[in-house]
């Protein structure tokens, strides 16, 4: 049949504008990028650090954001008074958006001031004023879009009016407004806002003045005005958060808490304007996914203006930022490792960071290797590709990454992994001379030197106490040394050996591994999280820690959940588990072994469930104490407590190892600070070259596919052809 | 029909409702409110007192199955149970536990599930097909038994294999694509071309497998031996006549998936970074968000009852003597 001709020309064209168009698809995939580029051809050569996330965070308020997978978002947008110093060690506060570092000042129950030197226990209350820098604005948002009548565009919406938003970007003005002082109280109100469950509430109520009676009646406010209305916070005064003038504001603390300084360094107290709840709370905002945990407000050098966690999130320069400078000073050898550079250079020095999902590690570390990631963590799947470790110990990359200008950071972090034993447990815990001796044999036992080796690549440090080096308090070398776990020999520590710890036990009763009043064997259990077949080395190692005791070691897996509920109970007897600090001070560390935060009894942190009249009174003395030769003292009859009592064996402190391509700069590790983004530099003409010489496209392996397929088929086509003869032949005879 | 499509969607109630039980039940088995709490409000400085308000604002204070406190119906709806399920049947998936809005959340996510999910289907059942067909027609030929071990090879290799290799050879080693990322609208090709060309290549070995076995057992009726008598070219008898008789088979497996193939594959789309609702699952999980397990595992069965649906609608297509009554 004849195809009628018009239909034949709608058909030609129809088909070319097909073949334009998949033309036009591929064009716009095909440039002089390299083929392999995980990124739009319009961002090369532009000032852009590429980074990766792994999970979504799960809150973006600063009221809640906590994990280190949020504050390194909200540490870039949001500007807390205080931040740390870029580069000095040990870590220093510097004011950021203060004017000067607050001074705390005492006052009694009547208010009146105190002397300084006055002792903690008499101290009613500390103040802390605070002066921020006048001329600070927020980044551009629609919550402050004001009409030219001075009215807010966009605090009376309407669901026609949000006809068509589905982002925050859908919002055509936006406006911005000078920080204020009130903004910082507003955001300590927030704290005790009863919808939003900041994670530090309960220790902040416990310290500044009203909070805790500030959230119940914020809780009868909210009960009343239903679910997500707004609540306007400074219609109810709180005594503890007080706006002096425009520039000043005031907070309360009962007693004396000198670590509070720290927390002024976090987004918890970073400020969030009265209009970003308004805006946020109107009908129909949180059904589209419009909230203020999604898309944050704040006045620091970034602006979230990508949030898709499901895919990228983008950070880009804050045209409204404050301005400040690169520091010039720093610590020894900083000038020398290039550190100072860019001394006084204003401040971000990179335009925009674009964040990228990868769950993986294979696929996150190939792109690393490919120039489209600049920095990377190593995993372990991939240690022996980007680090050799020498017979003396020492560590350098592999020639492989050395030939393409990689460079390697190690920093120790202020973390540690240990292993407790629940003080609560008949045979482990207690004050009794017979389970010190078993804690202190097992604690020799436990060599964690291997377990770094085999577990950890030996990234980490063999732990004398509980606090991390870096850490005022934290000793080094013999004087640092745990005298009941180790020796000072030729070359440093010394393991005491299995024969003492044999001793030990011997002396606590268990010879060779058995109760010398029953004969029975000694059975310990270990309760931890996972168990699966990934898990079984790290078990099978422990059991063999343990048999060198002759202790029998039952491991009782479970899941997390479950096992935190025993710890909750108390109903572990030996289990493993870390801390990462909130802030460089000792107390971060020691309260986990204070009394009055045990676990079972208070539902604390301290999941020993350690009590020591000695050291908890000490605790409350060193806590009060500023960094001095006595506070040194008071901490190291604290460490010899815990090591003679030894309720943990003290694992080791994670050693954190950073790669880093030669076009990124400033790239000291800052294990404390969160906003550190902005002292970093990238080189993107450098990277292109790199990105260009390194993922030149392979095309021989398409046309040995093609020629793979043509020899599968040419014999299939020749079979097909033959059978087809001999069958036509066979049907006509 | 319009009479059996009324009483499959009344069996189908029963179903999602015995689905829905079953994994309210699991999940609770394994995470109590509390769990849920922590797992959201962060496992640093949470008090009884914010785990309780958490669990009061999303309705999880209340007993899970049975309230005794309360009296008459109210036992049986004032229930986590009840509270959480009622909404799903009007597809009102509600707020995931972290606050999202679930059904905002699909819409979004599921483009780049189907961006993955229809090429690798629809090019997979291409080459499967004719992959099968290849066989079928040297059947007993060394070209036979060289598709059939070649089949079992492929099928003996993990899926997790094919991935790895696929992004060390292609992305790693040639650099012809990316290594894993995604990108909306066509510019996504560059980044599915891949997950898509793996997703058909792991799945030759089963599929084209299963299909052979089908086509031999139509390949040796009378119908072909008389077509082929007749003197009818090989292919036409094979992709005219075979492959018609075949489809009641072919679409038992093919049509019950369609309506899935939004819901996405959980490996692929995790390895290659792809924004689709199986990592959304897979989040969900790990998070504990019960909202969204419900909400997944409830889109999930009322998407395979459709799917079985429509198999049956489709046979009536394929073979005219099946009436659905």
């Amino acid at each position: 049949m004849r195809v009628p001709n018009s239909l034949s020309q709608f058909g030609k064209s129809a088909f070319i504008r097909v073949l334009l168009s998949v033309a036009v698809v591929f064009a716009g995939g095909c440039n002089d990028q390299p083929w392999n580029s995980p990124y739009p051809p319009q961002q090369a050569g532009q000032e852009i650090l590429y980074a990766s996330f792994g999970e979504r965070p799960n809150h973006l308020d600063p009221a809640q954001s906590y994990s280190s997978n949020e504050v390194v978002f909200t540490g870039q947008i949001y500007e807390p008074p205080l931040q740390y110093h870029f580069l000095k060690r040990p870590y220093e506060l510097e004011p950021l958006t203060a004017t000067r570092m607050p001074e705390p000042y005492f006052v009694d129950e009547a208010g009146q001031r105190l002397p300084d030197d006055t002792a903690p226990d008499d101290v009613a209350y500390s103040i802390y004023e605070i002066e921020i820098m006048p001329g600070i604005r927020y980044q551009p948002h629609p919550a402050l879009a004001k009409s030219a009548e001075g009215d807010y565009v966009y605090h009376h919406l309407t669901e026609t009016g949000l006809e068509g938003i589905s982002t925050l970007g859908d919002f055509s003005e936006t406006g911005s407004r000078e920080l204020v002082a009130a903004d910082y109280v507003y955001q300590v109100k927030r704290l005790a806002h009863p919808h939003l469950h900041s994670p530090i509430f309960g220790l902040m109520s416990d310290y500044i003045v009203g909070l805790k009676d500030y959230s119940k009646t914020l809780e009868e406010e909210a009960g009343k005005a239903g679910a997500n209305a707004y609540i306007n916070l400074h219609d109810y005064p709180l005594e503890g958060a007080e706006v002096i003038d425009r520039y000043r504001y005031r907070i309360k603390l009962r007693g004396v808490y000198p670590q509070f300084r720290y927390w002024l360094a976090m987004p918890f107290f970073a400020p969030v304007p009265w209009e970003a709840d308004v805006f946020y709370s109107q009908p129909g905002m949180k059904d589209r996914n419009i909230t203020l945990d999604w898309y944050p407000l704040g006045t620091g050098p970034y602006m979230l203006t990508i949030n898709n966690p499901n895919r990228q999130m983008v950070l880009e320069r804050n045209p409204n930022f404050h301005g400040e400078t690169y520091p010039t000073q720093g610590e020894e050898g900083d000038a020398e490792a290039g550190y100072l550079k860019d001394a006084g250079a204003p401040l971000p020095l990179i335009d925009k960071v674009v964040y990228s999902l990868e769950k993986e590690a294979i696929p996150y570390w190939n792109k690393f290797l490919q120039g489209y990631y600049d920095s990377s963590g190593i995993s372990s799947d991939s240690f022996d590709q980007a680090v050799q470790i020498g017979s003396a110990g020492d560590i350098s990359l592999t020639p492989a990454l050395k030939e393409k200008g990689v460079k390697l950071n190690t920093a120790v972090s202020a973390s540690i992994f240990y292993m407790g034993f629940n003080m609560l447990d008949p045979v482990v815990g207690g004050d009794s001379e017979r389970a010190r001796l078993l804690r202190q044999a097992i604690s020799i036992a436990m060599d964690y030197e291997e377990f770094i080796s085999i577990f950890s690549n030996g990234r980490g440090l063999p732990a004398q106490g509980p606090l991390a080096p870096g850490i005022f308090g934290h000793l080094e070398g013999e004087e640092g040394m745990n005298p009941y776990v180790y020796d000072w020999g030729p070359y440093g520590l010394q393991r005491k050996s299995i024969e003492h710890a044999r001793k030990l036990l011997a002396e606590a009763g268990y010879p060779d591994g058995r109760d010398v009043e029953t004969g029975k064997p000694l059975v310990l259990y270990l309760d931890t999280p996972g168990g699966g077949p990934d898990d079984s080395a790290r078990m099978n190692w422990l059991r063999k820690q343990f048999e060198k005791l002759s202790i029998q070691l039952q491991i009782r897996a479970t899941d997390y959940n479950r096992f935190q509920d025993k710890m909750r109970k108390g109903t572990a007897q030996i289990f493993q588990w870390g801390w990462n600090a909130d802030y460089p001070d000792p107390e971060n560390f020691l309260f986990l072994l204070y009394g009055k935060n045990s676990k079972v009894e208070h539902n604390g942190e301290n999941a020993a469930n350690y009590v020591s009249e000695e050291f908890d009174q000490l605790f409350e003395r060193m806590s009060n104490m500023p960094n001095s030769p006595e506070r040194q003292e008071v901490i190291n009859r604290m460490v010899e407590i815990l090591r003679y009592d030894a309720p943990w064996v003290f694992g080791f402190y994670p050693k954190q190892f950073v790669l880093y391509h030669d076009w990124y700069s400033n790239a000291k590790p800052n294990l404390m600070a969160n906003n550190t983004l902005k002292y970093r530099r990238v080189s993107p003409d450098m990277r292109e070259l790199k990105r260009h010489a390194w993922n030149q496209p392979v095309l021989w392996p398409l046309g040995m596919l093609v020629l793979v397929l043509i020899v599968a088929i040419v014999p299939a086509a020749i079979a097909y052809r033959r059978h087809e003869a001999r069958n036509l032949s066979t049907v006509k005879h | 029909m319009f009479a059996y499509l009324i009483r499959r969607t009344l069996y189908a109630l029963p179903i999602l409702i015995g689905v829905n039980l079953i994994t309210f039940t699991l999940f609770f088995v394994v995470n109590t409110p509390d769990d849920m709490a922590r797992m959201h409000l962060g496992s640093k400085r949470v008090t009884e007192d914010a785990i309780d308000k958490w669990k009061a604002e999303r309705g999880y204070d209340r007993p899970l199955l049975y309230n005794q406190a309360e009296s008459g119906a109210g036992q049986l709806t004032e229930t986590i149970f009840y509270d959480k399920s009622v909404r799903l049947f009007a597809f009102d998936f509600g707020s995931s536990d972290s606050g999202r809005d679930i059904g905002a959340d699909i819409r979004q996510r599921m483009w780049p599930s189907l961006a993955i999910a229809l090429p690798t289907f629809f090019i997979g059942l291409l080459v499967y097909v004719s992959f099968a067909m290849l066989m079928a027609f040297f059947r007993g030929s060394y070209l036979d038994v060289s598709g059939v071990v070649l089949c079992v090879m492929l099928m003996s290799i993990s899926g997790l294999f094919y991935i790895i290799a696929g992004q060390y050879l292609f992305s790693k080693l040639f650099h012809l694509v990316p290594v894993s990322g995604y990108e909306p609208g066509l510019l996504a090709w560059r980044f599915v071309v891949l997950p898509v060309a793996i997703g058909v290549f792991a799945g030759i070995g089963s599929s084209s497998r299963w299909y052979r076995t089908i086509f031999l057992e139509e390949i040796n009726r009378d119908y072909v031996r008389t077509a082929r008598a007749k003197g009818l070219p090989e292919l036409t008898l094979l992709f005219r006549h075979v492959l018609k008789n075949a489809m009641v088979p072919i679409l038992t497996g093919v049509v019950v998936v369609l309506p899935t193939l939004f819901m996405g594959n959980l490996i692929l789309e995790s390895f290659f970074g792809i924004p689709g609702l199986g990592s959304y699952t897979i989040e969900a999980i790990q998070n504990q968000d019960f909202a969204i397990v419900r909400a997944m595992v409830f889109l999930g069965s009322v998407l395979y009852i459709l799917g079985l649906l429509l198999t049956d609608l489709s046979y009536t297509l394929v073979d005219p003597r099946i009436r659905l009554s």
